[in-house]
């Protein structure tokens, strides 16, 4: 693509995926109409799932998945040492996701139960965070592809990234759904960052938070209205700790 | 001349997950063919255990970014059948095409991103926009298709929200399954296009003689629910799973090893091919003759064709589909149930396989234990014997070092394994 007759510096973007289900990165390659236009303003030069070209100079890594072995430490701290810009996408690599429920049983216990016998290598889960500098969150479980696709650019062009601090309830209402708490379900979108669109409660399935808080998140207002609503604290519970994307702000 | 190579393949591009390769041939002899899966695990059976049983299925979608939708049906089919949960036949309709949108997803993602780069000599679809465009219109509009599907029948094609127990919660209109109908019957062409863009690439030619093992369709292609039948003449009912599926564990790979009849077997769209061609639709079936590929057809790299026959087929499926819900009324989709304490065991042909779910659950309706069993599991084993099998043919033919270590990438990716997947 060229601009005013130039073609301009491609930036050089890596793709990397540690322990997850690869769905954030798919997520690229999904819906036809912006593929191409996005790929003209990058250089994609390390994306091991689609392509079996690639290089070690980068200036955007985007980076999927938690981390749960050593060689994943190795690994992501000399990707961390390449890139100028680090960024963690999925609820995966922000919050931990869905792999964090690991880390509430003991480890011997979870080898045991898939492995028997077995010894496999295996450590709490981490975030990205919790092992390099991270410079940019993308929650969700998984990304929406158009926020990553905004989010690149504005990074490759100079400007300011944006994401919702309301929270999913206000693009629920823009929606015009029903609310599906008054339908009997337990959804955390009153806490939960915007930014899917609503996608859950649009399905008329609860939020279960996959983007972490919304700013000024007000946990016991919403433990309220569920408790009112019949819902148990267990329940609540199950549904908190899901992504890991609460943990320890969520007070009773 | 006696050969030698050593051939190590790091993360191998182009698959779902982390595999390596392994090859040492010493004075022409195999000493070694490895397939190793070293990604990490997430332990998923082992976190089911406490969690509702209507979280089971939105849980395990998380296994796999691929193949999401074939869980949570795998997930909900164990759940419903434990408690005896009686699913609306227009929801069972609305979950089916949900499923052949994500045949459709998945395999035209391999075929075009995965495996078409190797026949086309390029690294990536990425040169291809540039040297192909018309090709990678055609997939796009594809796949664009297999969104379209997923996310109006499902609310997202990754990670699916609204498939529930007893049915679906949101069910579309009757306006949007006509446009899709539309949609569908558009991108015909497209299949047509692809066809003959694949009658031009030769697959290599390898045969090494296999068990193939798929759910036995009952008057229809099988995708959801059922027996299992294979090549070498078993038959085995749905809960009796384990007899077949038979993990081991070997030392070199995070994923185990499955056996049935011999030492591997194979499950894919090859396997559901050449158990139910006479299933597929009329339409399918000649396409897949003028593809050359006659049942049952024993060269692992046919799973290509095999999926791009599927394609052809469940689309022309899915219009049946969406006549009949046409037809039909919309209003109940979901059916109320009482929690029971049960047992039950789901069986889903995802696009790479069978995928079993198991669970127990207690009486408050919580999984107390949990088994999931993964196509690319029950490959695994047989890529590793393939691997072996394919090397030894190649240096007998006097191949190389580069031309060897192309065809065993290119041998692993035909299977399409998922391997983040298999490993859970």
């Amino acid at each position: 693509m060229k601009y005013l007759g130039i073609d301009p510096q491609k930036v050089k973007i890596g793709v990397f995926d540690f322990t997850g289900c690869e769905g954030c990165e798919l997520q690229l390659a999904n819906k036809e109409e912006s593929l191409l236009e996005f790929l003209s303003l990058l250089e994609v030069v390390n994306f091991r799932e689609i392509s079996s070209d690639s290089s070690q100079d980068y200036d955007i890594a985007l980076v999927e998945g938690s981390i749960s072995r050593k060689d994943e430490i190795e690994r992501l701290t000399d990707i961390r040492a390449r890139a100028k810009v680090l960024v963690a996408m999925g609820a995966c690599a922000c919050f931990g996701g869905v792999n964090y429920l690991k880390n509430q049983y003991p480890l011997k216990d979870v080898v045991k139960e898939v492995y028997g016998m077995h010894s496999v290598e295996t450590s709490k889960v981490k975030r990205i965070a919790d092992v390099v500098k991270v410079d940019l969150n993308i929650p969700g479980c998984p990304v929406s592809k158009s926020e990553v696709e905004s989010i690149i650019v504005s990074i490759v062009v100079g400007a300011e990234v944006k994401i919702p601090k309301y929270p999913v309830c206000v693009e629920c209402k823009q929606n015009v759904n029903t609310c599906v708490v008054d339908l009997g379900k337990i959804c955390l979108g009153p806490i939960t960052r915007a930014g899917c669109g609503a996608v859950c409660p649009t399905g008329k399935a609860g939020c279960l938070g996959c983007r972490g808080p919304a700013e000024d998140a007000n946990y016991g207002s919403l433990r309220e209205i569920l408790r009112e609503k019949g819902h148990c604290e267990s329940e609540i519970e199950q549904k908190l700790c899901f992504y890991n994307a609460f943990n320890g702000s969520t007070e009773k | 001349m006696k050969v030698n190579m050593n051939i190590d393949v790091h993360h191998i591009a182009r698959v779902e997950g982390h595999g390596n390769i392994h090859i040492t041939v010493r004075d022409g002899e195999l000493i070694e063919a490895e397939w190793q899966v070293v990604e990490t695990p997430r332990f998923f059976e082992a976190i089911l255990r406490g969690r509702p049983h209507d979280m089971a299925p939105t849980l395990t979608s998380r296994i796999c970014g691929i193949c999401s939708i074939g869980h949570t049906l795998a997930s909900l089919r164990a759940v419903e059948r434990a408690m005896q949960v009686r699913v609306p036949k227009n929801a069972q309709l609305l979950r089916l095409l949900a499923k052949h949108g994500e045949t459709i997803q998945s395999h035209i993602l391999h075929l075009f991103f995965l495996a078409a780069p190797d026949l086309l000599g390029v690294g990536s679809v990425i040169p291809l926009t540039k040297s192909h465009p018309e090709v990678v219109a055609v997939a796009l509009r594809l796949k664009g298709l297999a969104n379209d599907m997923c996310d109006l029948i499902a609310g997202r094609t990754t990670h699916p929200v609204s498939l529930v127990v007893g049915g679906l919660s949101k069910a579309p209109e009757k306006k949007q399954l006509e446009m899709l109908k539309l949609t569908i019957q558009e991108r015909f062409s497209d299949v047509m296009a692809t066809v003959d863009i694949f009658k031009t690439l030769s697959m290599p030619d390898f045969v090494r003689e296999t068990e193939f093992v798929s759910l036995k369709g009952k008057g229809k292609y099988p995708w959801i629910g059922g027996d299992l039948i294979s090549t070498d003449g078993v038959l085995k009912a749905e809960d009796d799973y384990l007899a077949m599926t038979n993990e081991y564990k070997e030392d070199f790979t995070t994923s185990k090893f499955t056996r049935l009849s011999r030492e591997s077997f194979a499950v894919g769209a090859l396997a559901r091919f050449n158990n139910n061609h006479k299933l597929l639709h009329k339409k399918a079936k000649e396409t897949a003759q003028a593809l050359c590929l006659k049942p049952v057809n024993n060269n692992p790299y046919m799973n290509n064709i095999a999926q791009l026959v599927e394609c052809y087929h469940v689309m022309l499926e899915s219009i049946e589909i969406i006549d009949k819900l046409l037809d039909s009324n919309l209003g109940n989709i979901c059916n109320r149930y009482n929690i029971t304490d049960g047992e039950g065991v789901g069986a889903v042909e995802v696009p790479r396989g069978i995928l079993y779910h198991h669970y127990i659950i207690d009486k408050k309706g919580t999984i107390a234990k949990a088994n999931c069993v993964i196509p690319t599991t029950q490959n695994n084993a047989n890529i590793h014997h393939d691997l072996a099998e394919l090397v030894t043919q190649q240096i007998n033919l006097g191949k190389n070092d580069k031309e060897v270590t192309k065809l065993c990438e290119m041998l692993v990716r035909a299977y399409d394994p998922c391997i983040s997947c298999s490993v859970h």
